[in-house]
C-alpha cells in the first residue's frame, strides 16, 4: 500500500517535470517560429516591465538606504567610510539587485500570468484557441516567457541603480561621504572584477545572467501553473498560490547554484 | 411588442401553473404518468414540427446526395473508468445531430473527440473522410478550421472586444484586409442579429448571457466553417433567448446548409433542431434516430427519459 502510493507521487511528479519542460521546450522554440504576435508581446513587456516599475523602484531604493545603514555601523568602526560605495555596488549588482527583482516580479506579476491563464483554462478560453487553429503555447506562453526574459533584465538595472542611489543619499548624509568619492568607488568597484570580451565587466555579466534566468524561471512556472489550472476559481487561487510559492524557492536555490558556477569561471 | 413585454407574458405563463402546483400537489403525486403523457404528445408535436421544418431544410430534389461529414466508429475512451464503449454514429452535409443524455454520461466528450482535443483508445472519427485520431498537433490544428465551435460558457475572449473576438479566425488564418475582415464581422454579427455598430466595441463582459453566446456563434461562423459543435447552446438562458439560439441553429442549417452535431440537456429545443438525436446511455449510444421516431419507441427507458423532460 505504502508501496503504491510512493508509486504514484514519484509517477505524477515524473509526468510533472515532463510537462513542464516540454511547455519550457515549445515556449522558447516558438520564439523563432512564424507567426509572431509581437502585439502581444508588447502588451506583456508593458505589463511586467513598466507595470513593475514602481514596486522594484520603491524596493531597491529602500534596499539601498538600508544596506548603506547596516554597513555605516562596521564601516565606522573600521575607518572605513569611504568603502561604502563600493560594498553597496558589489551587493546590489552581484545579489540583491537581480534576486529582489525576481522575488517582487514572481509576486506581483508570476501571481498574474497564472490567474490570467488559469480563468481562460475554466472558462474554456484555452479550449476556444485550441477550437480555433492556434497553439494556447504560442499565443500566450511565448510573448509571455519572452517579455520577461527581456523585462527582468531591464528591470534590474533599475534596481541596481537606484539600490546605489539610496546608498548614495545615506553615504553623503549620515556617513558624511561626498557624492564625488561616492561615484568614483561605485566605477572602481564595477571595473574591478575583470572583464568578458574585454569590455563588459564581470559584475555586469554575473549580475545580468541572473535576472535572464529568473525571467525564465517566473513567466514559464506561472505559465505551466495557469494552463494546469482545474477545479475552477478554487483552482485558479491554488495556480496562483503554487506559482509564487514556486517560483521564488527557485529562484533562490538556482541563485546558488547560479553563483557557484558564475565564480568558478570567473575567479582565476 | 418589447422584449419587456414577451418576457413578462413568459414570466406570467409560467407562474400560474406553479401556484396551481402548489394546490394540487396531492393529486399530482398520484397522477405523474398522466404528466409524462402530457409531455410526450407535447413532445410529439415539437418532433412534428421540427420534421416540417427538417423536411423544409433538407435536401431538396435534384440536389446531388448527402456525403457523410462526421463519422464516429465504435469509439472507445476511458480516463481512470471507462466513459464512451463502441460508440458511432454519422452525419450527412447539412444535418443536424444532437446528442442527448443524462449528466455525466461523456456527451461534451463526442465534442473533444471531433475536435481532436482527446484522441480515442480505440475507434475511428472522420472529418470528410479524413481520419482525424492520428492526426499530429499541428495537423489537427488545421482540420480544426473546418469547423466552428460554441461553448457551454460561450468562451469569448475577455481581453478582446466583440470585434475582436469575431475578428480572432480571420486574423489567425487568412490573409484578408483589415476592411475585409471588417465587413465578415458585421455579416456575421448579423446573421446572430446582433446589432453590429452597437456591440462591436463592447467587451464580453459587458453583454448578457444571451448575446455572448450569440457572439460565440458569430465568432465560430467567421471562417465559414463547414461544420459547427454547439456544447449546451440554451443552458441558462431563459426561454426567450432559448427560442432565439434554437432559432439561430435551424438558420445556419437552413441558409448555409452547415453540418452540425449539438450537445444538448434541453429535449425541446433538441426536437425543433435535430435531424437525428443520438442518446447516450451506459456509455453507449442507446438510441440514433429522427426526434419522431424517439417519441414513437417502446424502449423503457426512452419513455423513461422522455417523461422526465
Amino acid at each position: 500500500m505504502i508501496l503504491d502510493r510512493f508509486n504514484d507521487a514519484a509517477k505524477r511528479t515524473v509526468y510533472s517535470a515532463q510537462d513542464f519542460f516540454t511547455l519550457a521546450g515549445k515556449s522558447l522554440g516558438f520564439i523563432f517560429v512564424k507567426p509572431f504576435y509581437a502585439a502581444d508581446l508588447f502588451q506583456q513587456m508593458d505589463v511586467i516591465g513598466v507595470g513593475s516599475l514602481g514596486i522594484v523602484l520603491l524596493t531597491g531604493f529602500f534596499t539601498g538606504m538600508v544596506l548603506a545603514l547596516q554597513l555605516s555601523v562596521q564601516l565606522q568602526q573600521l575607518g572605513q567610510t569611504a568603502l561604502v560605495g563600493k560594498l553597496i555596488t558589489a551587493s546590489m549588482v552581484r545579489e540583491l539587485g537581480p534576486v529582489l527583482a525576481g522575488l517582487m516580479v514572481a509576486g506581483r506579476v508570476g501571481s498574474g500570468i497564472a490567474a490570467q491563464l488559469g480563468s481562460m483554462r475554466v472558462t474554456e478560453q484555452i479550449d476556444a484557441l485550441n477550437t480555433l487553429g492556434t497553439d494556447p503555447i504560442k499565443k500566450l506562453a511565448t510573448p509571455r516567457v519572452l517579455a520577461s526574459l527581456i523585462m527582468l533584465p531591464t528591470l534590474t538595472i533599475i534596481n541596481d541603480f537606484v539600490g546605489i542611489l539610496g546608498g548614495n543619499i545615506i553615504a553623503e548624509f549620515y556617513l558624511g561621504v561626498p557624492s564625488s568619492m561616492y561615484w568614483r568607488t561605485v566605477f572602481e568597484q564595477m571595473l574591478t572584477g575583470g572583464f568578458t570580451l574585454r569590455y563588459i565587466p564581470n559584475d555586469f555579466v554575473q549580475g545580468l545572467t541572473k535576472p535572464f534566468v529568473f525571467g525564465g524561471i517566473i513567466s514559464l512556472v506561472a505559465c505551466y501553473h495557469g494552463l494546469k489550472t482545474s477545479g475552477g476559481t478554487e483552482g485558479v487561487g491554488l495556480a496562483t498560490t503554487r506559482t509564487v510559492v514556486t517560483a521564488s524557492i527557485l529562484i533562490l536555490v538556482v541563485d546558488y547554484f547560479l553563483t557557484q558556477i558564475i565564480l568558478a569561471i570567473f575567479t582565476p | 411588442m418589447t422584449d419587456e413585454d414577451d418576457r413578462r407574458k413568459v414570466k406570467d405563463e409560467r407562474r400560474h401553473p406553479s401556484e396551481k402546483d402548489e394546490t394540487a400537489m396531492p393529486r399530482r403525486a398520484h397522477d405523474s404518468s398522466r404528466v409524462r403523457k402530457a409531455i410526450r404528445s407535447e413532445l410529439e408535436e415539437v418532433a412534428e414540427e421540427g420534421a416540417e421544418t427538417q423536411a423544409e431544410s433538407g435536401p431538396q430534389p435534384g440536389r446531388k446526395p448527402q456525403s457523410t461529414v462526421i463519422s464516429i466508429e465504435n469509439v472507445s475512451l476511458a480516463f481512470e473508468d471507462p466513459i464512451l464503449e463502441n460508440v458511432s454514429f454519422a452525419a450527412r452535409e447539412g444535418e443536424t445531430i444532437v446528442v442527448v443524455g443524462e449528466s455525466g454520461t461523456g456527451k461534451s466528450t463526442i465534442l473533444k473527440l471531433l475536435l481532436r482535443l482527446l484522441i480515442p483508445d480505440q475507434g475511428r472519427v472522420s472529418i470528410d473522410g479524413e481520419d482525424i485520431t492520428h492526426l499530429t498537433f499541428d495537423d489537427a490544428l488545421k482540420v480544426r478550421q473546418k469547423m466552428g465551435m460554441v461553448f457551454q460558457g460561450a468562451a469569448l475572449f475577455d481581453s478582446m472586444t466583440v470585434y475582436e473576438n469575431v475578428a480572432y479566425p480571420l486574423r489567425e488564418h487568412t490573409l484578408l484586409r483589415e476592411d475585409e475582415i471588417e465587413a465578415r464581422v458585421r455579416e456575421k454579427l448579423d446573421f446572430v442579429d446582433l446589432d453590429a455598430e452597437r456591440v462591436m466595441d463592447q467587451m464580453p463582459s459587458e453583454l448578457s448571457g444571451g448575446m455572448k453566446k450569440r457572439v460565440g456563434i458569430a465568432r465560430g461562423l467567421a471562417n465559414n466553417p463547414e461544420i459547427m459543435l454547439y456544447d449546451e447552446p440554451t443552458s441558462g438562458l431563459d426561454p426567450l433567448t432559448t427560442a432565439t439560439i434554437t432559432y439561430l441553429i435551424l438558420k445556419l442549417q437552413r441558409e448555409l446548409g452547415v453540418t452540425s452535431v449539438v450537445v444538448s440537456h434541453d429535449i425541446r429545443s433538441a426536437f425543433r433542431m435535430a435531424s437525428k438525436i443520438a442518446l447516450l446511455q451506459n456509455k453507449r449510444i442507446g438510441f440514433f434516430g429522427t426526434p419522431e421516431e424517439m417519441t414513437g419507441s417502446d424502449d423503457d427507458y426512452i419513455r423513461e427519459f422522455l417523461g422526465g423532460f
